[in-house]
């Protein structure tokens, strides 16, 4: 009875070594936000074991990698601008749940020819296929639009994009992406997760945590914004007034 | 020279937004404007968010006012009592301006009120003054000296109860008439960020009829308490004060300014009203074309 149990333990173990394992990693698990920050390049590279170190052919039934880089969800609102009466004024709106901030998807080839529509909703795959959880109810038509709509804005921030070919893969065995990251990232917790995708199937998928946050100076003045509002602004009024009042008893000596 | 804003969460060009402080100073030191009017869509334009905008550039304009006032203050051309009633509803104003900001953002309305405001307010103020100071020119050319105009408050002002002396201004009204004054152009400031000197101006000049020598010093006065309390409202409810945006734009705009103040006592003040109610109406123009035409973006995403 004890060694049956063991044997079922352990079968997850016996069963995944006949499927290839990821090794993923990152170029820094921690970004850090200072004051010359213009954004930052994320290198993601890893290995793909094969049970056995055998790697299948090249060519033959290729394999494909697929990474996906998500950060911090937050509940937003969108609003959609309409004509009225001459004037564009915000009209409609729409609420969702959880929309990432940060959104990225490298692959090694265009998404759509190495995975199904369906494994591209489950996994998030795709700019199409993000799960945004829209929370007013409304017609499937009216969701599309604003989602297509949220997703434009947001791509032409560079905060979600896709890029299909950025994914290298040497000799079937060693990948790497490069992943920018734009300055007007959001900070918190980020996820890069990997697939790897044959015949259309995810074999194997690992994740790594990313944390971006600010640090020096900019923590202390986002810090001090938030939780010393009143010492804040009274620092921001004597600011303002010690400038002032400094160039013109300045500009008088000429 | 890249800088991350700490509060904006946005990476700028220090250089650009020195400039465009430096730029902004110039035209309020020659004009005599605190210059709000054209910082905030100015930040939106180059990608800040307009809360921050509007926050940030309410502590610009207190600090292109100080120098002025204190000018001012020693050639004896503030009323403090004026100002002082002023301030008092200039700072009710700018709470109630707040809690006005609050809602309309809650109901999505926030940009085209602004921008209607702009429209409305810069359009009237900027035709009076070409009026006004195209009719200035012409006399001047002709050698006909205009008549000058009988200085008297309106008739509205002067039914207010609690009339009260305000020496230095030349006047006995009701101190209702610069309270209501002074809280109408506080709600403008927070909602705006702008010191609301345009408006000021005329109305102390045509509503109240005050003296001419302490309009300016008495309107820079208010102005520079009003911001700093806008300043400090939006400090404590949006939290939307980027200091590191604001020392950069006053660095810009208190230089400017006092090149702004040299260059315009080589030109005639007439064509300096022309020259600013020009600029007035272009703004307005602007926004109200923004208004009518297909704005870039339909969608726009807000945090809940």
């Amino acid at each position: 009875m004890r060694r049956a149990l063991a044997l079922l333990m352990l079968a997850p173990l016996l069963l995944g070594a006949a499927k290839p394992v990821l090794v993923p990693d990152v170029s820094q698990r921690d970004i850090d936000i200072i004051y010359s920050f213009t954004g930052a390049e994320l290198l993601l590279f890893g290995a793909i074991l094969y049970p056995r170190g055998r790697v299948p052919d090249p060519g033959k039934d290729q394999a494909d990698i697929v990474i996906v880089v998500k950060g911090p969800t937050e509940a937003v609102q969108v609003r959609e601008k309409q004509k009225v009466a001459g004037i564009w004024v915000n009209a409609e709106r729409m609420r969702y749940r959880s929309a990432p901030t940060f959104y990225a998807v490298a692959s090694s080839r265009p998404l759509d020819t190495i995975v199904d529509d369906r494994t591209r909703a489950i996994y998030e795959m795709g700019l199409d296929r993000l799960q945004l959880s829209p929370a007013s109810g409304t017609s499937a038509d009216t969701q599309q639009r604003f989602a297509a709509g949220l997703v434009d804005l947001r791509r032409r921030h560079g905060l979600y994009y896709e890029s299909p070919d950025a994914v290298e893969i040497t000799d079937g065995v060693l990948y790497r992406a490069r992943i920018p990251i734009p300055a007007r990232v959001p900070v918190g917790r980020f996820t890069a997760e990997t697939f790897l995708v044959r015949d259309g199937h995810v074999l194997a998928a690992a994740t790594r945590e990313i944390i971006i946050r600010k640090s020096g100076f900019e923590r202390f003045v986002a810090r001090a914004a938030n939780h010393a509002s009143l010492l804040y602004g009274l620092c921001a009024v004597a600011l303002s007034v010690v400038l002032g009042w400094g160039a013109g008893a300045l500009w008088r000596r000429f | 020279m890249d800088l991350y804003l700490p509060v904006a969460n946005i990476s700028v060009n220090a250089l650009v937004i020195i400039l465009l402080g430096g730029g902004v100073g110039f035209l309020s030191g020659m004009f005599g404007v605190g210059g709000g009017f054209l910082t905030t869509p100015l930040l939106i334009v180059y990608g800040i968010s307009p809360t921050v905008a509007a926050a940030s550039a309410a502590s610009q304009v207190t600090g292109s006012s100080i120098s002025g006032v204190s000018a001012h203050f020693r050639r004896g051309g503030v009323d403090m009592k004026m100002g002082g009633v002023m301030v008092i509803g200039g700072v009710m104003g700018s709470l109630a301006g707040a809690g006005l900001f609050s809602l309309l953002q809650q109901t999505g309305q926030i940009d085209t009120v602004i921008a209607i405001l702009y429209v409305v307010l810069l359009g009237s103020v900027g035709s009076l003054m070409a009026t006004e100071s195209i009719r200035a020119i012409r006399s001047s050319r002709s050698g006909t000296p205009s008549r000058p105009r009988k200085r008297r408050h309106h008739p509205l002002v002067a039914s207010l109860p609690l009339r009260t002396r305000f020496y230095a201004s030349g006047l006995y009204i009701s101190p209702l008439a610069p309270l209501l004054l002074g809280f109408g152009v506080g709600i403008l400031t927070t909602l705006l960020g702008i010191g609301g000197g345009f408006i000021l101006i005329p109305a102390m000049l045509y509503l109240l009829g005050m003296q001419t020598r302490v309009v300016v010093g008495t309107s820079l006065f208010q102005t520079l308490f009003v911001t700093a309390s806008a300043t400090m409202t939006h400090a404590l409810t949006t939290k939307a004060v980027d200091i590191v945006l604001a020392a950069l734009l006053l660095l810009g705009s208190v230089t400017g300014a006092q090149i702004g103040v040299r260059f315009a006592q080589k030109i005639k003040p007439e064509y300096l009203r022309l020259a600013l109610a020009v600029l007035v109406l272009l703004v307005a123009f602007r926004m109200a074309l923004g208004l009518g035409w297909r704005p870039d973006e339909i969608y726009s995403v807000e945090p809940l």
